[in-house]
């Protein structure tokens, strides 16, 4: 039993992913980033935002280890993260 | 890639350390932990909603506050975050492995990390102190502030959790009591993170 293979998984894989997204999101959401003025500017916040919400899918499925969780389990984090994503998106829409 | 045997030889019969993956249907950690997460996080959705009703009519104020806030920290500390989620998803496969060494090692790099995110935070609070910007300057400072303090507060509960974790993949045999508050412990950490990921491009990013 090694090291190695405990390093070796699929959740290594998801987290380093996960970074690359944050580092993504960070060059699109601010002002250097391709969308820095006009409805370009509520285009990348919208993004960041989703780009967010798929980040956290994967820490409830990989990190949180909800992927081998009871339905149920797996059923309420999915609620509560398409209902905070609607009204997040939703309010911040409105807002804008 | 060195090899680790140090605890098998001390793990009972009864503690079921050779599973790196849970079984299907194993609810990870105690389900009364589940039910603190869900209702906490029901209670950030809630913020969030307020927050953003009442950036509503206040957009261009939210905005220009929102541009003296250093987005280099703001991606500095979510990448800390993910990077202690890592580990502690690693150290928690290696405890139930038995990997001991393993396991401490990467609870001690979460608790790191997590330190490493208050300390930024600080200095983030400092300079704002220091620019007399503060809870009452504007609805978006109150927010701010409110918002990040009470995950700053979460996050320092996150280590004590991680310190209870370290000590208990440091026990030579474990049994499936610990090793549920340990798998708790992690999910609530999980948590902590889930929650800045939201946090960071809210209140740094969207505008």
């Amino acid at each position: 039993m090694t090291t190695s293979s405990i390093l070796r998984h699929r959740t290594t894989v998801v987290g380093l992913l996960l970074i690359l997204a944050t580092l993504a999101s960070w060059w699109i959401g601010t002002d250097h980033g391709w969308f820095s003025d006009g409805d370009g500017v509520t285009v990348a916040s919208v993004a960041v935002l989703a780009v967010a919400f798929v980040k956290i899918h994967f820490v409830g499925a990989d990190f949180m280890e909800l992927r081998a969780a009871p339905l149920v389990l797996r059923r309420a984090f999915l609620l509560w993260l398409v209902v905070t994503a609607a009204i997040v998106i939703g309010l911040f829409l409105r807002s804008a | 890639m060195s090899t680790d045997t140090t605890v098998d030889a001390a793990t009972p019969a009864s503690a079921p350390r050779d599973h790196e993956a849970p079984h299907a249907g194993h609810v990870p950690g105690e389900l009364g932990t589940w039910f603190f997460i869900f209702a906490d996080l029901v209670i950030f959705t809630a913020l969030f909603a307020a927050y953003l009703h009442d950036r509503d009519g206040k957009a261009e104020l939210f905005t220009a506050s929102q541009a003296q806030l250093e987005q280099t920290l703001g991606v500095v500390n979510t990448v800390v975050l993910l990077v202690s989620s890592l580990l502690v998803a690693t150290g928690v496969r290696a405890f139930r492995r038995g990997l001991s060494t393993l396991a401490v090692r990467m609870f001690a790099g979460a608790i790191a990390c997590g330190v490493t995110f208050a300390v930024v935070k600080f200095f983030e609070y400092r300079a704002k102190v220091d620019a007399d910007i503060g809870m009452l300057t504007n609805e978006f400072w109150t927010y701010y502030f409110g918002l990040t303090g009470i995950h700053l507060l979460h996050v320092c509960i996150g280590v004590g959790i991680l310190t209870y974790c370290l000590l208990q993949a440091r026990r030579p045999a474990i049994d499936a009591t610990h090793r549920s508050y340990v798998e708790s412990g992690a999910t609530f950490w999980h948590m902590v993170d889930l929650l800045w990921i939201v946090l960071f491009p809210l209140l740094y990013l969207a505008h």
